[in-house]
Protein backbone atom coordinates (compact mmCIF):
# COMPACT_ATOMS: atom_id res chain seq x y z
CA UNK A 1 0.00 0.00 0.00
CA UNK A 2 0.97 3.63 -0.42
CA UNK A 3 2.65 5.45 2.42
CA UNK A 4 0.81 8.38 3.95
CA UNK A 5 0.66 11.91 2.67
CA UNK A 6 2.41 14.60 4.64
CA UNK A 7 -0.98 16.30 4.91
CA UNK A 8 -3.09 13.70 6.66
CA UNK A 9 -6.48 15.15 5.78
CA UNK A 10 -5.59 14.40 2.13
CA UNK A 11 -5.45 10.68 3.01
CA UNK A 12 -8.80 10.98 4.75
CA UNK A 13 -10.34 12.52 1.64
CA UNK A 14 -9.02 9.74 -0.58
CA UNK A 15 -10.17 7.12 1.91
CA UNK A 16 -13.63 8.65 1.87
CA UNK A 17 -13.83 8.10 -1.90
CA UNK A 18 -12.67 4.50 -1.59
CA UNK A 19 -15.17 3.77 1.17
CA UNK A 20 -17.98 5.36 -0.77
CA UNK A 21 -17.14 3.22 -3.81
CA UNK A 22 -17.17 0.09 -1.65
CA UNK A 23 -20.53 1.17 -0.24
CA UNK A 24 -21.94 1.80 -3.72
CA UNK A 25 -20.60 -1.56 -4.89
CA UNK A 26 -22.30 -3.44 -2.06
CA UNK A 27 -25.50 -1.56 -2.68
CA UNK A 28 -25.49 -2.22 -6.44
CA UNK A 29 -24.78 -5.93 -5.91
CA UNK A 30 -27.68 -6.19 -3.51
CA UNK A 31 -30.05 -4.43 -5.90
CA UNK A 32 -29.24 -6.82 -8.75
CA UNK A 33 -29.45 -9.86 -6.52
CA UNK A 34 -32.81 -8.81 -5.12
CA UNK A 35 -34.23 -7.90 -8.51
CA UNK A 36 -33.49 -11.40 -9.82
CA UNK A 37 -34.93 -12.96 -6.64
CA UNK A 38 -38.02 -10.83 -7.14
CA UNK A 39 -38.43 -12.25 -10.64
CA UNK A 40 -37.92 -15.84 -9.58
CA UNK A 41 -40.34 -15.54 -6.65
CA UNK A 42 -42.72 -13.13 -8.39
CA UNK A 43 -42.21 -10.86 -5.38
CA UNK A 44 -43.60 -7.45 -6.31
CA UNK A 45 -42.94 -5.87 -2.92
CA UNK A 46 -39.25 -6.73 -3.14
CA UNK A 47 -39.16 -5.34 -6.67
CA UNK A 48 -40.64 -2.09 -5.39
CA UNK A 49 -37.92 -1.86 -2.74
CA UNK A 50 -35.21 -2.32 -5.35
CA UNK A 51 -36.73 0.45 -7.46
CA UNK A 52 -36.76 2.94 -4.59
CA UNK A 53 -33.25 1.90 -3.49
CA UNK A 54 -31.84 3.26 -6.73
CA UNK A 55 -32.14 6.79 -5.35
CA UNK A 56 -29.48 6.02 -2.75
CA UNK A 57 -27.04 4.93 -5.43
CA UNK A 58 -27.69 8.07 -7.47
CA UNK A 59 -27.00 10.22 -4.41
CA UNK A 60 -23.74 8.35 -3.75
CA UNK A 61 -22.55 8.98 -7.30
CA UNK A 62 -23.25 12.70 -7.00
CA UNK A 63 -21.45 12.85 -3.68
CA UNK A 64 -18.37 11.12 -5.12
CA UNK A 65 -18.35 13.55 -8.05
CA UNK A 66 -18.56 16.56 -5.75
CA UNK A 67 -15.88 15.33 -3.39
CA UNK A 68 -13.56 14.33 -6.22
CA UNK A 69 -13.84 17.74 -7.85
CA UNK A 70 -13.19 19.41 -4.50
CA UNK A 71 -10.04 17.31 -3.95
CA UNK A 72 -8.72 18.13 -7.42
CA UNK A 73 -9.31 21.84 -6.85
CA UNK A 74 -7.78 21.80 -3.39
CA UNK A 75 -4.82 19.41 -3.70
CA UNK A 76 -3.80 19.45 -7.36
CA UNK A 77 -3.21 15.71 -7.20
CA UNK A 78 -0.40 14.08 -9.19
CA UNK A 79 0.35 10.61 -10.55
CA UNK A 80 -1.33 7.76 -8.66
CA UNK A 81 -3.50 10.11 -6.57
CA UNK A 82 -4.88 11.78 -9.67
CA UNK A 83 -5.57 8.41 -11.28
CA UNK A 84 -7.32 7.23 -8.15
CA UNK A 85 -9.60 10.26 -8.06
CA UNK A 86 -10.46 10.10 -11.76
CA UNK A 87 -10.87 6.33 -11.38
CA UNK A 88 -13.33 6.83 -8.53
CA UNK A 89 -15.45 9.09 -10.70
CA UNK A 90 -15.50 6.50 -13.47
CA UNK A 91 -16.17 3.52 -11.19
CA UNK A 92 -19.02 5.31 -9.44
CA UNK A 93 -20.58 6.04 -12.83
CA UNK A 94 -20.34 2.35 -13.73
CA UNK A 95 -21.86 1.32 -10.41
CA UNK A 96 -24.66 3.82 -10.81
CA UNK A 97 -25.44 2.20 -14.17
CA UNK A 98 -25.39 -1.25 -12.57
CA UNK A 99 -27.98 0.05 -10.09
CA UNK A 100 -30.10 1.36 -12.98
CA UNK A 101 -29.96 -2.05 -14.64
CA UNK A 102 -31.07 -3.68 -11.38
CA UNK A 103 -33.94 -1.22 -11.16
CA UNK A 104 -34.85 -1.98 -14.75
CA UNK A 105 -35.06 -5.69 -14.00
CA UNK A 106 -37.18 -5.01 -10.93
CA UNK A 107 -39.62 -2.92 -13.00
CA UNK A 108 -40.39 -5.94 -15.18
CA UNK A 109 -41.35 -8.18 -12.27
CA UNK A 110 -45.04 -7.29 -12.52
CA UNK A 111 -45.26 -8.10 -16.23
CA UNK A 112 -43.25 -11.29 -15.95
CA UNK A 113 -45.30 -12.54 -13.01
CA UNK A 114 -48.40 -12.70 -15.22
CA UNK A 115 -47.36 -16.13 -16.46
CA UNK A 116 -44.98 -18.76 -15.10
CA UNK A 117 -42.12 -19.92 -17.26
CA UNK A 118 -40.14 -23.13 -17.18
CA UNK A 119 -37.80 -23.44 -14.20
CA UNK A 120 -34.94 -23.64 -16.67
CA UNK A 121 -35.40 -20.03 -17.63
CA UNK A 122 -35.27 -18.80 -14.06
CA UNK A 123 -32.29 -21.01 -13.34
CA UNK A 124 -30.53 -19.62 -16.40
CA UNK A 125 -31.24 -16.07 -15.31
CA UNK A 126 -30.00 -16.79 -11.81
CA UNK A 127 -26.78 -18.36 -13.07
CA UNK A 128 -26.21 -15.41 -15.35
CA UNK A 129 -26.75 -13.02 -12.44
CA UNK A 130 -24.42 -15.03 -10.22
CA UNK A 131 -21.70 -14.85 -12.85
CA UNK A 132 -22.12 -11.12 -13.29
CA UNK A 133 -22.22 -10.46 -9.56
CA UNK A 134 -19.12 -12.57 -8.88
CA UNK A 135 -17.48 -10.54 -11.56
CA UNK A 136 -18.55 -7.29 -9.92
CA UNK A 137 -17.47 -8.46 -6.49
CA UNK A 138 -14.03 -9.47 -7.78
CA UNK A 139 -13.33 -6.14 -9.48
CA UNK A 140 -14.44 -4.26 -6.37
CA UNK A 141 -12.07 -6.41 -4.30
CA UNK A 142 -9.33 -5.63 -6.80
CA UNK A 143 -10.10 -1.93 -6.34
CA UNK A 144 -10.08 -2.20 -2.55
CA UNK A 145 -6.73 -4.01 -2.46
CA UNK A 146 -5.22 -2.31 -5.52
CA UNK A 147 -4.17 -5.70 -6.86
CA UNK A 148 -4.30 -6.44 -10.55
CA UNK A 149 -3.30 -10.11 -10.50
CA UNK A 150 -6.93 -11.22 -10.84
CA UNK A 151 -7.93 -8.64 -13.40
CA UNK A 152 -7.37 -10.78 -16.47
CA UNK A 153 -9.53 -13.55 -15.04
CA UNK A 154 -12.33 -11.02 -14.85
CA UNK A 155 -12.03 -10.36 -18.54
CA UNK A 156 -12.03 -14.08 -19.35
CA UNK A 157 -15.14 -14.58 -17.28
CA UNK A 158 -16.93 -11.85 -19.18
CA UNK A 159 -16.74 -14.20 -22.15
CA UNK A 160 -18.54 -16.82 -20.07
CA UNK A 161 -21.29 -14.32 -19.33
CA UNK A 162 -21.63 -13.51 -23.00
CA UNK A 163 -21.86 -17.22 -23.90
CA UNK A 164 -24.41 -17.84 -21.15
CA UNK A 165 -26.47 -14.90 -22.34
CA UNK A 166 -26.41 -16.13 -25.92
CA UNK A 167 -27.68 -19.55 -24.88
CA UNK A 168 -30.42 -18.02 -22.71
CA UNK A 169 -31.44 -15.91 -25.69
CA UNK A 170 -31.86 -19.05 -27.80
CA UNK A 171 -33.83 -20.75 -25.09
CA UNK A 172 -36.26 -17.88 -24.64
CA UNK A 173 -36.75 -17.68 -28.38
CA UNK A 174 -37.66 -21.36 -28.41
CA UNK A 175 -40.26 -20.90 -25.67
CA UNK A 176 -41.82 -18.04 -27.58
CA UNK A 177 -42.11 -20.18 -30.69
CA UNK A 178 -43.61 -23.05 -28.74
CA UNK A 179 -46.42 -20.95 -27.29
CA UNK A 180 -47.17 -17.39 -28.33
CA UNK A 181 -48.72 -16.74 -24.89
CA UNK A 182 -45.15 -16.80 -23.58
CA UNK A 183 -44.10 -13.94 -25.80
CA UNK A 184 -44.73 -11.01 -23.49
CA UNK A 185 -43.10 -12.57 -20.41
CA UNK A 186 -40.21 -13.99 -22.41
CA UNK A 187 -39.57 -10.65 -24.08
CA UNK A 188 -39.32 -9.05 -20.65
CA UNK A 189 -37.05 -11.86 -19.50
CA UNK A 190 -34.92 -11.27 -22.56
CA UNK A 191 -34.46 -7.67 -21.51
CA UNK A 192 -33.60 -8.81 -17.99
CA UNK A 193 -30.96 -11.16 -19.35
CA UNK A 194 -29.56 -8.37 -21.51
CA UNK A 195 -29.43 -6.09 -18.48
CA UNK A 196 -27.48 -8.67 -16.52
CA UNK A 197 -25.12 -9.17 -19.42
CA UNK A 198 -24.55 -5.39 -19.39
CA UNK A 199 -23.61 -5.61 -15.72
CA UNK A 200 -20.76 -7.89 -16.75
CA UNK A 201 -19.62 -5.21 -19.21
CA UNK A 202 -19.62 -2.59 -16.46
CA UNK A 203 -17.58 -4.94 -14.28
CA UNK A 204 -15.08 -5.20 -17.14
CA UNK A 205 -14.98 -1.39 -17.37
CA UNK A 206 -14.23 -1.21 -13.66
CA UNK A 207 -11.48 -3.83 -14.09
CA UNK A 208 -9.89 -1.63 -16.74
CA UNK A 209 -10.14 1.42 -14.51
CA UNK A 210 -8.51 -0.42 -11.61
CA UNK A 211 -5.72 -1.57 -13.92
CA UNK A 212 -5.18 2.06 -14.96
CA UNK A 213 -5.19 3.33 -11.38
CA UNK A 214 -2.59 0.77 -10.30
CA UNK A 215 -0.26 0.78 -13.30
CA UNK A 216 -0.80 4.14 -14.98
CA UNK A 217 -1.11 2.23 -18.26
CA UNK A 218 -4.24 1.43 -20.25
CA UNK A 219 -5.11 -2.24 -20.11
CA UNK A 220 -3.77 -3.87 -23.28
CA UNK A 221 -6.56 -4.33 -25.83
CA UNK A 222 -8.15 -7.73 -25.73
CA UNK A 223 -9.47 -10.01 -28.44
CA UNK A 224 -12.87 -8.80 -29.66
CA UNK A 225 -15.53 -9.83 -27.19
CA UNK A 226 -19.27 -9.66 -27.42
CA UNK A 227 -22.32 -11.75 -27.07
CA UNK A 228 -23.41 -13.42 -30.28
CA UNK A 229 -27.14 -12.97 -29.84
CA UNK A 230 -27.30 -10.25 -32.48
CA UNK A 231 -26.81 -12.93 -35.14
CA UNK A 232 -29.45 -15.36 -33.91
CA UNK A 233 -32.54 -15.85 -36.03
CA UNK A 234 -35.57 -17.97 -35.36
CA UNK A 235 -34.52 -20.90 -37.58
CA UNK A 236 -31.29 -21.25 -35.74
CA UNK A 237 -33.07 -21.20 -32.40
CA UNK A 238 -35.32 -24.02 -33.54
CA UNK A 239 -32.32 -26.16 -34.36
CA UNK A 240 -30.76 -25.52 -30.98
CA UNK B 1 -12.18 26.72 -26.45
CA UNK B 2 -11.79 24.79 -29.67
CA UNK B 3 -9.01 27.04 -30.78
CA UNK B 4 -7.18 26.50 -27.53
CA UNK B 5 -7.49 22.76 -27.75
CA UNK B 6 -6.20 22.80 -31.28
CA UNK B 7 -3.34 25.04 -30.31
CA UNK B 8 -2.32 22.89 -27.39
CA UNK B 9 -2.66 19.81 -29.56
CA UNK B 10 -0.37 21.31 -32.17
CA UNK B 11 2.03 22.21 -29.41
CA UNK B 12 1.95 18.73 -27.96
CA UNK B 13 2.73 17.27 -31.37
CA UNK B 14 5.47 19.86 -31.81
CA UNK B 15 6.93 18.96 -28.43
CA UNK B 16 7.05 15.30 -29.34
CA UNK B 17 8.87 16.12 -32.57
CA UNK B 18 11.24 18.41 -30.73
CA UNK B 19 11.99 15.67 -28.27
CA UNK B 20 13.10 13.48 -31.13
CA UNK B 21 14.98 16.13 -33.08
CA UNK B 22 16.58 17.96 -30.19
CA UNK B 23 20.29 17.75 -29.53
CA UNK B 24 21.89 18.27 -26.17
CA UNK B 25 23.04 21.83 -25.57
CA UNK B 26 24.79 20.99 -22.33
CA UNK B 27 25.97 17.69 -20.91
CA UNK B 28 26.77 16.85 -17.31
CA UNK B 29 28.98 13.82 -16.88
CA UNK B 30 29.60 12.40 -13.38
CA UNK B 31 29.22 15.85 -11.84
CA UNK B 32 30.06 15.96 -8.13
CA UNK B 33 30.10 19.16 -6.09
CA UNK B 34 31.75 19.59 -2.69
CA UNK B 35 31.32 22.46 -0.28
CA UNK B 36 34.50 22.05 1.74
CA UNK B 37 34.44 18.47 3.04
CA UNK B 38 30.72 18.08 2.48
CA UNK B 39 29.63 16.50 -0.79
CA UNK B 40 26.45 18.09 -2.11
CA UNK B 41 26.14 16.33 -5.45
CA UNK B 42 27.06 12.73 -6.33
CA UNK B 43 28.07 11.70 -9.87
CA UNK B 44 25.18 13.33 -11.68
CA UNK B 45 24.81 12.50 -15.38
CA UNK B 46 22.29 14.89 -16.85
CA UNK B 47 21.92 16.29 -20.36
CA UNK B 48 20.18 19.56 -21.15
CA UNK B 49 18.35 19.38 -24.49
CA UNK B 50 18.54 22.39 -26.76
CA UNK B 51 15.55 24.77 -27.04
CA UNK B 52 13.57 22.94 -24.44
CA UNK B 53 12.72 23.61 -20.83
CA UNK B 54 14.33 21.22 -18.37
CA UNK B 55 12.91 21.32 -14.85
CA UNK B 56 14.93 20.28 -11.81
CA UNK B 57 12.76 19.21 -8.89
CA UNK B 58 13.31 17.72 -5.45
CA UNK B 59 13.04 18.63 -1.78
CA UNK B 60 15.16 21.40 -0.25
CA UNK B 61 18.82 20.49 0.02
CA UNK B 62 18.58 17.83 -2.70
CA UNK B 63 21.27 19.45 -4.85
CA UNK B 64 19.11 20.80 -7.67
CA UNK B 65 20.20 24.42 -7.19
CA UNK B 66 23.79 23.27 -6.77
CA UNK B 67 23.60 21.51 -10.12
CA UNK B 68 21.97 24.55 -11.73
CA UNK B 69 24.67 26.87 -10.41
CA UNK B 70 27.43 24.60 -11.63
CA UNK B 71 26.10 25.03 -15.19
CA UNK B 72 27.47 28.57 -15.40
CA UNK B 73 30.08 28.25 -12.68
CA UNK B 74 28.20 30.38 -10.18
CA UNK B 75 29.59 27.99 -7.59
CA UNK B 76 33.06 29.44 -8.25
CA UNK B 77 32.04 32.41 -6.14
CA UNK B 78 31.49 30.19 -3.10
CA UNK B 79 34.52 29.70 -0.87
CA UNK B 80 35.68 26.07 -0.68
CA UNK B 81 33.42 24.85 -3.47
CA UNK B 82 34.88 22.18 -5.72
CA UNK B 83 33.35 20.61 -8.83
CA UNK B 84 34.51 17.29 -10.30
CA UNK B 85 33.34 15.47 -13.39
CA UNK B 86 32.65 17.27 -16.62
CA UNK B 87 30.10 19.80 -17.83
CA UNK B 88 30.15 20.76 -21.49
CA UNK B 89 28.44 23.53 -23.45
CA UNK B 90 28.27 22.66 -27.15
CA UNK B 91 30.87 20.00 -26.45
CA UNK B 92 33.27 22.41 -24.77
CA UNK B 93 34.35 21.76 -21.17
CA UNK B 94 33.18 24.81 -19.20
CA UNK B 95 35.59 24.08 -16.34
CA UNK B 96 38.57 24.16 -18.72
CA UNK B 97 41.09 26.74 -17.36
CA UNK B 98 41.09 28.43 -20.80
CA UNK B 99 37.40 29.29 -20.53
CA UNK B 100 36.63 32.96 -19.86
CA UNK B 101 34.06 32.79 -17.04
CA UNK B 102 32.58 36.21 -17.84
CA UNK B 103 31.96 35.12 -21.41
CA UNK B 104 30.55 31.79 -20.21
CA UNK B 105 28.03 33.58 -18.00
CA UNK B 106 27.00 35.75 -20.94
CA UNK B 107 26.26 32.57 -22.88
CA UNK B 108 24.61 30.89 -19.87
CA UNK B 109 22.55 33.58 -18.16
CA UNK B 110 20.78 33.33 -14.86
CA UNK B 111 17.56 34.57 -13.25
CA UNK B 112 17.29 34.33 -9.49
CA UNK B 113 14.58 33.55 -6.99
CA UNK B 114 14.16 37.13 -5.79
CA UNK B 115 13.99 39.76 -8.50
CA UNK B 116 17.25 41.67 -8.12
CA UNK B 117 17.30 44.64 -10.49
CA UNK B 118 20.27 46.99 -10.20
CA UNK B 119 19.43 50.24 -8.36
CA UNK B 120 19.37 52.01 -11.71
CA UNK B 121 16.80 52.91 -14.33
CA UNK B 122 14.84 50.26 -16.23
CA UNK B 123 16.81 51.19 -19.34
CA UNK B 124 20.19 50.92 -17.60
CA UNK B 125 19.30 47.55 -16.09
CA UNK B 126 18.91 46.08 -19.55
CA UNK B 127 21.66 48.14 -21.24
CA UNK B 128 24.32 47.26 -18.66
CA UNK B 129 25.18 43.79 -20.01
CA UNK B 130 25.33 44.64 -23.73
CA UNK B 131 27.45 47.67 -22.87
CA UNK B 132 30.13 45.86 -20.85
CA UNK B 133 30.22 43.05 -23.41
CA UNK B 134 30.50 45.62 -26.20
CA UNK B 135 27.47 44.25 -28.05
CA UNK B 136 26.25 47.64 -29.29
CA UNK B 137 28.24 49.90 -31.59
CA UNK B 138 26.06 52.96 -31.16
CA UNK B 139 23.52 54.50 -28.83
CA UNK B 140 20.88 53.67 -31.41
CA UNK B 141 21.85 50.02 -31.46
CA UNK B 142 21.79 49.89 -27.68
CA UNK B 143 18.29 51.40 -27.69
CA UNK B 144 17.23 48.66 -30.05
CA UNK B 145 18.69 45.91 -27.86
CA UNK B 146 16.95 47.35 -24.80
CA UNK B 147 13.62 47.57 -26.58
CA UNK B 148 13.76 44.12 -28.12
CA UNK B 149 14.88 42.53 -24.84
CA UNK B 150 12.04 44.20 -22.97
CA UNK B 151 9.64 43.10 -25.69
CA UNK B 152 10.81 39.51 -25.54
CA UNK B 153 10.38 39.62 -21.77
CA UNK B 154 6.78 40.87 -22.38
CA UNK B 155 7.51 43.99 -20.36
CA UNK B 156 7.99 46.73 -22.96
CA UNK B 157 4.36 47.77 -23.29
CA UNK B 158 4.09 48.21 -19.53
CA UNK B 159 7.23 50.34 -19.12
CA UNK B 160 7.80 52.09 -22.45
CA UNK B 161 6.79 55.48 -21.05
CA UNK B 162 9.04 55.31 -18.02
CA UNK B 163 12.23 53.65 -19.21
CA UNK B 164 14.29 56.04 -17.14
CA UNK B 165 12.45 55.44 -13.88
CA UNK B 166 14.12 53.23 -11.28
CA UNK B 167 13.87 49.48 -11.96
CA UNK B 168 13.31 48.89 -8.28
CA UNK B 169 10.07 50.90 -8.48
CA UNK B 170 8.36 48.18 -10.55
CA UNK B 171 6.09 45.53 -9.07
CA UNK B 172 7.63 42.19 -8.10
CA UNK B 173 6.41 40.44 -11.25
CA UNK B 174 7.61 43.30 -13.45
CA UNK B 175 10.99 43.29 -11.69
CA UNK B 176 11.36 39.57 -12.40
CA UNK B 177 10.54 40.12 -16.07
CA UNK B 178 13.05 42.99 -16.05
CA UNK B 179 15.67 40.55 -14.75
CA UNK B 180 14.74 38.15 -17.54
CA UNK B 181 15.06 41.02 -20.06
CA UNK B 182 18.46 41.79 -18.55
CA UNK B 183 19.50 38.15 -18.97
CA UNK B 184 18.25 38.07 -22.57
CA UNK B 185 19.96 41.35 -23.51
CA UNK B 186 23.39 39.74 -23.81
CA UNK B 187 22.00 37.12 -26.23
CA UNK B 188 22.59 34.06 -24.08
CA UNK B 189 22.14 30.55 -25.40
CA UNK B 190 21.05 29.03 -22.12
CA UNK B 191 18.98 30.67 -19.36
CA UNK B 192 19.12 29.23 -15.87
CA UNK B 193 16.20 30.07 -13.59
CA UNK B 194 16.37 29.42 -9.87
CA UNK B 195 12.78 29.40 -8.59
CA UNK B 196 11.92 32.44 -10.69
CA UNK B 197 8.31 32.62 -9.49
CA UNK B 198 8.54 31.82 -5.81
CA UNK B 199 8.31 35.50 -4.85
CA UNK B 200 5.52 36.30 -7.30
CA UNK B 201 1.74 36.28 -7.10
CA UNK B 202 -0.27 33.88 -9.32
CA UNK B 203 -0.86 36.45 -12.07
CA UNK B 204 2.78 37.46 -12.27
CA UNK B 205 3.67 33.76 -12.14
CA UNK B 206 1.37 33.06 -15.07
CA UNK B 207 3.03 35.86 -17.06
CA UNK B 208 6.49 34.50 -16.37
CA UNK B 209 5.36 30.98 -17.30
CA UNK B 210 3.88 32.27 -20.55
CA UNK B 211 7.17 34.03 -21.15
CA UNK B 212 9.17 30.84 -20.51
CA UNK B 213 7.01 29.09 -23.06
CA UNK B 214 7.82 31.76 -25.67
CA UNK B 215 11.50 31.93 -24.79
CA UNK B 216 12.07 28.27 -25.43
CA UNK B 217 11.64 28.90 -29.15
CA UNK B 218 15.05 30.56 -29.05
CA UNK B 219 16.73 29.58 -25.82
CA UNK B 220 17.59 26.50 -23.84
CA UNK B 221 16.09 26.86 -20.38
CA UNK B 222 16.81 25.08 -17.11
CA UNK B 223 14.47 25.86 -14.26
CA UNK B 224 14.58 24.91 -10.59
CA UNK B 225 11.14 24.99 -9.03
CA UNK B 226 9.42 23.85 -5.88
CA UNK B 227 6.05 23.98 -7.57
CA UNK B 228 5.32 20.59 -9.06
CA UNK B 229 2.48 22.03 -11.09
CA UNK B 230 4.80 24.64 -12.51
CA UNK B 231 7.36 22.03 -13.52
CA UNK B 232 4.56 20.02 -15.13
CA UNK B 233 3.28 23.09 -16.97
CA UNK B 234 6.43 24.68 -18.31
CA UNK B 235 8.95 21.90 -18.89
CA UNK B 236 9.39 19.14 -21.43
CA UNK B 237 12.03 17.26 -19.47
CA UNK B 238 12.11 16.79 -15.71
CA UNK B 239 14.92 15.64 -13.45
CA UNK B 240 14.23 14.60 -9.86
CA UNK B 241 16.99 15.04 -7.26
CA UNK B 242 17.19 13.68 -3.73
CA UNK B 243 20.05 13.87 -1.22
CA UNK B 244 22.50 14.95 -3.89
CA UNK B 245 21.62 12.15 -6.28
CA UNK B 246 19.77 12.27 -9.56
CA UNK B 247 16.87 9.91 -8.83
CA UNK B 248 15.07 9.89 -12.15
CA UNK B 249 14.95 11.86 -15.36
CA UNK B 250 12.46 11.65 -18.18
CA UNK B 251 9.81 13.33 -20.29
CA UNK B 252 7.83 15.66 -18.06
CA UNK B 253 4.48 14.09 -18.85
CA UNK B 254 5.73 10.67 -17.83
CA UNK B 255 7.41 12.00 -14.70
CA UNK B 256 4.20 13.51 -13.37
CA UNK B 257 1.82 10.73 -14.37
CA UNK B 258 3.74 7.48 -14.15
CA UNK B 259 7.14 7.99 -12.55
CA UNK B 260 9.21 4.84 -12.30
CA UNK B 261 10.95 5.55 -9.00
CA UNK B 262 9.13 5.37 -5.71
CA UNK B 263 11.00 8.43 -4.42
CA UNK B 264 9.74 10.50 -7.36
CA UNK B 265 6.22 9.23 -6.85
CA UNK B 266 6.34 10.02 -3.13
CA UNK B 267 7.72 13.49 -3.74
CA UNK B 268 5.30 14.61 -6.44
CA UNK B 269 2.26 13.25 -4.62
CA UNK B 270 3.24 14.87 -1.33
CA UNK B 271 4.18 11.73 0.59
CA UNK B 272 7.77 12.51 1.43
CA UNK B 273 9.56 11.52 4.64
Amino acid sequence: MQSQHTVRSYDDELKFLAHKIAEMGGHAERMVEQSVTAIVNADKALAQRVISDDLILDACEREIDDRAIAIIAKRQPMAVDLREIIGSIRISADLERVGDLGKNIAKRVAAISETRQSLNVYRGLQTLAELALTQLKDVLDAFATRSIEQINIVRDRDDEIDAMYTSLFRELLTYMMEDPRNISACTHLLFCAKNIERIGDHATNIAETVYYIVTGQQMPPDRPKEDLSHGIVVDEARQA
Amino acid sequence: MNLMTERSLEKAVGDKMNAVASTNKMKGDKVSVFYGAKQALFDVDLDIPEKMVTALIGPSGCGKSTFLRSLNRMNDTIEGCRVTGQITLDGEDIYDPKIDVVELRARVGMVFQKPNPFPKSIYENVAYGPRIHGLAKSRHELDEIVESSLRRASLFEEVKDRLHDAGTGLSGGQQQRLCIARAIAVSPEVILMDEPCSALDPIATAKVEELIDELRQNYTIVIVTHSMQQAARVSQKTAMFHLGNLVEVGETEMMFTTPKEKRTQDYITGRFG
